[in-house]
């Protein structure tokens, strides 16, 4: 079984969001990088969970960055996988970025590629249904439970109003979240043994982005809170009903 | 022209669906060209009311396999009836089955897409969407280069438009390919409006001390017919259930009317949330940043304070 994991370097959760040059960029100063949370608690973990009850299964782990990428990269190679592939690039289009994978993917012959639910940066939902697009691969999204059964995966999903659970068969391209697997810390040997695995660095293949940011803008932020007291719910029922007018 | 389209769970059209025919039907307007709902099963709803939220005309697959989620199966036939109709800007709900599928569909026609807008795209010089970033932290405005463009807008944050109307129906014919995954389980959620459609949500935190005392919290969520949340540390202790959790790591959320109960308003809990319209924050400790977010704030003990606001509903319910 080969497994390709998709990991996304993001801003740590508290850091400050703010822009640069005109609101056209985002302010990395002082942010603290990340691994995309999904990317690493559900669809990583789940990864190696398959590998410890299959000892010849094969993780590898892609991600789409620049240099400055690495460091997360390596952090991931902590948690566990075999090596890691980096595609020299950046962007913020997801279909170029899609694209990239889908590259590495085919000449790597995976069977289950994973993604994380979504960035929690950009927060397009994307990259896991254009991959299964681009492959012509089926796709399973918000995957909570995995089996695998020789060719067949047993996937338990969210969908509209409660869980399914269906039968794929592989290869397939699945996008996890909470319940997929426990959230583990890196230990010691991990850590060390990440230093020597291969890390990858291949130039990206030529795609044309068919999206572009042109500005970011704040939230308006709230007026300031209106304290009730705490003896006067008539007031707040009041309030609610006459000025926000939301029951 | 615009094509809309309405996905389905349990043959019943989803209001996430009428926000984005509502929003495409707005969209054609500013475009002055025609919309199209496109819709993929069999639905228990009478599809000339979509004309109600702004559909001329609905394009109906009427087969049965396609009731379920398959997107690879959805994906390909929502390609094939936008190419067969010229859509020029495909428009889906953003939720469960939209953003499993709208990026697919996008990659079929060639098309750039925008997920999680929040507004109707401006028009003026090129093809500009705005949408959620940072989890609702900021907004990114975004160009779409190509000729069709493709969108999906965040669910409640697009209001139902009322038109006098009544769409026509055409049942179209698309040969239908083999189903890519066989679902062999479904388990509802009975009774609960999901929380992504919910208004009204109530929402727990760690204050709340353990599960034996979420009964004044239903209590409350019953009398307002709201749905009820919870914060991370109350899922990771199972004292809810896991599709509960809001925020960052969670599901997000924009109902009309947020009440956080004896929760801190950590950073990523309030990226969850921040998108409703009017946050209330219940809370003992008047120090706690939930208040800096919040548009009432009631300092107070949480078990003193809750049964007294549900209390409070029910009087005005009853008298209203
Ligand atoms: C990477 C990462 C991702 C995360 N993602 C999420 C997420 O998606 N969602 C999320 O919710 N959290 C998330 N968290 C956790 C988050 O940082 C907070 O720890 C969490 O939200 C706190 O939950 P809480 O407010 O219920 O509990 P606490 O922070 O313990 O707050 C309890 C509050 O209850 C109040 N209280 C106590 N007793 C009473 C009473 N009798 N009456 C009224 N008020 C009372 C207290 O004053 C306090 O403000 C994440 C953390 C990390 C690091």
């Amino acid at each position: 079984m080969k497994i390709l994991v998709c990991i996304s370097k993001t801003p740590d959760t508290t850091a400050k969001i703010a822009f640069t040059e005109g609101n056209t960029k985002f302010d990395e100063n002082g942010v603290q990088w990340i691994i995309n949370p999904y990317d690493e608690w559900y669809a990583l973990v789940k990864a190696i969970e398959l590998k410890e009850k299959d000892a010849s299964t094969i993780i590898h782990l892609v991600t789409v960055g620049l240099a400055d990428a690495e460091p997360i990269i390596r952090k991931a190679l902590a948690l566990g996988g075999d090596e890691a592939i980096r595609v020299n690039s950046n962007s913020n289009d997801s279909f170029y970025v899609a694209k990239q994978i889908a590259t590495i993917a085919k000449e790597g012959s995976y069977e289950l590629i994973f993604t994380g639910k979504e960035t929690i940066d950009y927060n397009s939902a994307s990259i896991g249904s254009m991959l299964s697009a681009i492959l012509d691969f089926p796709f399973v999204s918000l995957a909570n439970q995995l089996d695998l059964n020789g060719n067949t995966a047993t996937v338990r999903r969210e969908i509209e109003g409660g869980e399914e659970t269906c039968e794929v068969n592989l290869p397939l391209v699945i996008s996890c979240q909470k319940g997929m697997a426990e959230q583990r810390i890196p230990n010691m040997r991990g850590i060390m043994a990440a230093r020597t695995k291969p890390l990858k660095v291949v130039e990206p293949i030529e795609t044309i982005a068919r999206t572009s940011i042109k500005k970011f803008e704040s939230p308006l932020a709230k007026s300031g809170v209106k304290l009730v007291d705490p003896t006067n719910m008539d007031e707040l029922v009041k309030l609610l009903k006459e000025e926000a007018k939301v029951i | 022209m615009v094509l809309v389209y309405i996905d389905q769970a349990d043959q019943q059209i989803k209001k996430s669906s009428l926000e984005a025919m509502s929003y495409g039907a707005a969209l054609a307007k500013q475009l002055g060209c025609d919309v199209t709902a496109l819709i993929l099963g069999t639905v228990q709803n009478n599809l000339a009311d979509l004309g109600k939220h702004g559909a001329q005309k609905v394009y109906h697959l009427k087969n049965e396999s396609l009731n379920s989620l398959d997107v690879k199966l959805h994906s390909t036939l929502i390609a094939t009836a936008a190419k067969n109709a010229n859509a020029t800007v495909v428009v889906f709900a953003h939720n469960i089955n939209g953003k499993a599928i709208a990026p697919a569909v996008a990659v079929k026609l060639e098309a750039g897409i925008v997920t999680g807008a929040s507004s109707l795209p401006n028009t003026e010089n090129g093809f500009v969407v705005t949408k959620t970033v940072f989890s609702g932290k900021a907004f990114a405005s975004i160009q779409i280069e190509t000729a069709i463009k493709v969108i999906a807008i965040n669910q409640n944050s697009f209001g139902l438009v009322d038109y006098d109307t009544s769409a026509t129906i055409e049942e179209i014919n698309i040969s239908v390919p083999a189903p890519s995954i066989k679902i062999t389980k479904v388990d509802k959620i009975e009774g609960e409006i999901p929380l992504t459609e919910a208004n009204l949500v109530v929402s727990g935190g760690r204050g709340l001390k353990g599960p034996e005392h979420w009964n004044i919290l239903l209590d409350l969520a019953k009398a307002l017919g709201a749905s009820t949340a919870c914060s991370r540390p109350v899922s990771d202790s199972d004292w809810r259930p896991h599709h509960e959790h809001v925020g960052q790591t969670g599901i997000q959320i924009a109902p009309n009317l947020y009440i956080a109960i004896g929760i801190s308003g950590a950073i990523q809990h309030l990226a969850g949330v921040n998108r409703s319209k009017t946050i209330v924050v219940i809370n003992k400790d008047p120090e706690a940043p939930f208040f800096k977010a919040a548009d009432y704030g009631v300092v107070g003990d949480a078990f003193e304070v809750v049964p007294a606001l549900t209390s409070a509903i029910l009087k005005m319910k009853s008298t209203a």
